[in-house]
């Protein structure tokens, strides 16, 4: 039973302003992920909740108790870092019990829940290895080992998966997701790709310049973007944000539209275009289409099967009225 | 470039490389060569290079006249005495400057250093006066205190510049798994900087082992380390070279196998931080 709350939480560095007061709360047993671009104070907020920052004003809350002033190694909370953190100079044995040695469990304990976590991130053949001889993912798994076996009240994600490769980032998403809903622990999640974001959380806080741009499950977010700051930050590819008389036409000062939300044709459309780069994804394509006058970036149109158009090829898409999103001149959503 | 002309690049590096050794080496193959000479062979003129008759007279005699062992147990005391306590109080102070700096850390390292600048004998006066006070003069302990403070700021420098290539990371991580300060530092800060602390170790060691300003001024007999016995030989008493040559190498042989045998840490050491 873990819930985190912020109340009026503020950072400084110095006289920069990270994070302005801001207020937060997460539930018992959620997978609340940070997502935003990188400086936008998502890393510096779970370090202040981690307790590894001071924070200049406010208070941090766990389980209803003030912790705001409370050691990093009294919070029961266990943090997964970008670079793993692994003690170099003990073995992936030595540094799955860490924890426990510190918590003052007697040996057998500590060997018995060892055991049990590398049995669970298949690491058993590895615990006699040092980290330096384990691959990235190994050492990953190493990292939530040792977060895991303490049983913490809570998990802090530091972009944990950004120095894996592609596949590996896959699986990982997934065991993650897996574990979560094994132990239904309160989990915090950082990170600049808002595809993890999409894919593991319960709730999405999207962050830019220390605030909270807007909090919501990932279908919320994708659905009902708030601003054209969350419009253009979720959603791979991007959604595109047309300006002027574009926009004008639909009654909006920006006009979104979802790459898949465009239908097209080859002879008639409302918007007249041409192919530029078109990416093949086998299932799907993802067209770039020059639109002239329209917009001074190209739009991009995601459509099925992979053979229908190729560059240079005109091409006419018409928006689907009522998945459009419009935005006013200061950039929020409109009903 | 061809590889041909980096080949020739190369070999007129390394031969200057093994010029400036052979150099550096030249005065401690001098004073041991004179060791094993007569009195009246080491002043000879044109100087004798290896025709002559060879002798350990000199070894013997210098041991009947001074207490080596007690000369040689005061350098260790002395020097290993000054580095541990060096060690004790730098380790702390780097690992504040490394892991939590303050826009005060590098003008305070700079200060620390610029004591290194003053010219001992300037605060010759004050210290020595100050030992009397203190009953410290010609003690192990007042020269443990002195040669500690004489080396502090290198031992913060070296360690602080160690300090700081460990990722800040693990250290978090360790606090996050519920390590207190002192367990931090103990079970993964001092581990992972051995390879650090140990060239700093040694190159203090060496440091003061080597000192001879104040171990020659604030000591007489009791304390004195081999410094002072080398020096016993010098002038007042005439031309001993031969004596003077067989205490040096009996002063230095210890501390020249020391560094012989740990070289690769001591370079190590002293180039730390400099590639990254």
């Amino acid at each position: 039973m873990t819930s985190i709350q912020l109340r009026q939480v503020s950072k400084h560095f110095g006289n920069t302003e990270i994070i302005p007061p801001l207020d937060l709360e997460i539930g018992d047993g959620e997978f609340v992920v940070f997502v935003g671009p990188s400086g936008c104070g998502k890393s510096t907020l779970l370090r202040l909740i981690a307790g590894l920052e001071d924070v200049s004003s406010g208070q941090i809350l766990i389980d209803q108790e003030d912790v705001t002033t409370t050691s990093a190694a009294r919070r029961g909370l266990a943090m997964v870092f970008q670079s793993y953190a692994l003690y170099p100079h003990m073995s992936v044995r030595r540094n799955i019990a860490f924890p426990l040695k510190m918590a003052g469990l007697d040996q057998a304990e500590i060997d018995r829940k060892v055991e049990q976590a590398a049995r669970t991130l298949n690491l058993t053949d590895h615990l006699d290895r040092k980290p330096g001889q384990l691959s990235g993912g190994q050492r990953q798994r190493v990292a939530i080992g040792r977060a895991i076996v303490r049983e913490p009240r809570g998990f802090l994600f530091d972009e944990p998966l950004s120095n894996l490769d592609a596949a590996l980032r896959v699986n990982m998403r997934i065991e993650l997701t897996e574990l979560h809903q094994q132990l239904g622990t309160t989990m915090v999640y950082v990170t600049h790709d808002q595809v993890e974001a999409m894919t593991m959380a319960d709730r999405i806080f999207v962050l830019q310049s220390g605030r909270v741009e807007q909090a919501g499950s990932p279908m919320e977010l994708y659905n009902k973007p708030r601003n054209t700051f969350v419009a253009g930050f979720i959603g791979s590819p991007k959604m595109n944000l047309l300006v002027g008389s574009a926009a004008g036409q639909f009654g909006a000062a920006t006009l979104g539209v979802r790459p898949e939300d465009l239908v097209v044709s080859t002879t008639e459309g409302r918007w007249q275009g041409t192919v530029g780069v078109c990416e093949q994804l086998g299932p799907e394509s993802i067209l770039y289409v020059h639109v002239g006058q329209l917009a001074a970036e190209p739009i991009t149109v995601r459509v099925r099967g992979a053979d229908q158009f190729r560059h240079g090829d005109p091409i006419y898409m018409t928006p689907v009225e009522d998945k459009l999103h419009r935005f006013d001149a200061a950039g929020s959503r409109i009903a | 470039m061809p590889p041909s002309s980096v080949h020739r690049i190369r070999f007129g590096f390394t031969a200057l490389a093994w010029l400036a050794g052979l150099m550096l080496f030249l005065p401690i193959l001098w004073t041991v060569i004179t060791s094993f000479k007569t009195e009246a062979d080491a002043v000879a003129s044109p100087p004798l290079i290896l025709d002559f008759t060879w002798t350990t007279e000199n070894y013997r005699e210098v041991q009947q006249r001074s207490d080596y062992p007690l000369h040689f147990a005061n350098s260790v005391i002395i020097s290993l005495g000054s580095t541990a306590l060096g060690l004790l109080i730098a380790i702390p102070a780097a690992w504040a400057m490394a892991f939590s700096p303050t826009s005060r850390t590098r003008n305070l390292l700079m200060w620390m250093l610029s004591t290194k600048m003053l010219p001992s004998v300037g605060v010759l006066i004050p210290i020595y006066l100050g030992f009397r006070k203190l009953g410290l003069l010609d003690t192990r302990i007042g020269l443990v205190g002195v040669l500690m403070l004489v080396n502090l700021p290198i031992i913060v420098w070296m360690l602080y510049a160690y300090f700081k290539e460990i990722p800040r990371d693990i250290l978090e991580a360790a606090r996050m798994d519920g390590a207190s300060l002192w367990n931090e530092i103990l079970h993964v800060l001092l581990p992972v900087a051995v390879p650090g602390i140990a060239s700093t170790l040694l190159l203090n060691v060496i440091l003061a082992w080597n000192e001879s300003f104040w171990t020659l001024n604030l000591t007489a007999a009791g304390a004195a380390p081999l410094t002072a016995f080398i020096a016993s030989y010098s002038s007042p008493e005439g031309l001993f070279y031969a004596k003077l040559s067989a205490a040096s190498t009996m002063a230095i042989a210890p501390i020249l196998v020391l560094g012989w045998f740990s070289q690769k840490q001591l370079v190590r050491g002293l180039t730390f931080g400099a590639v990254k």
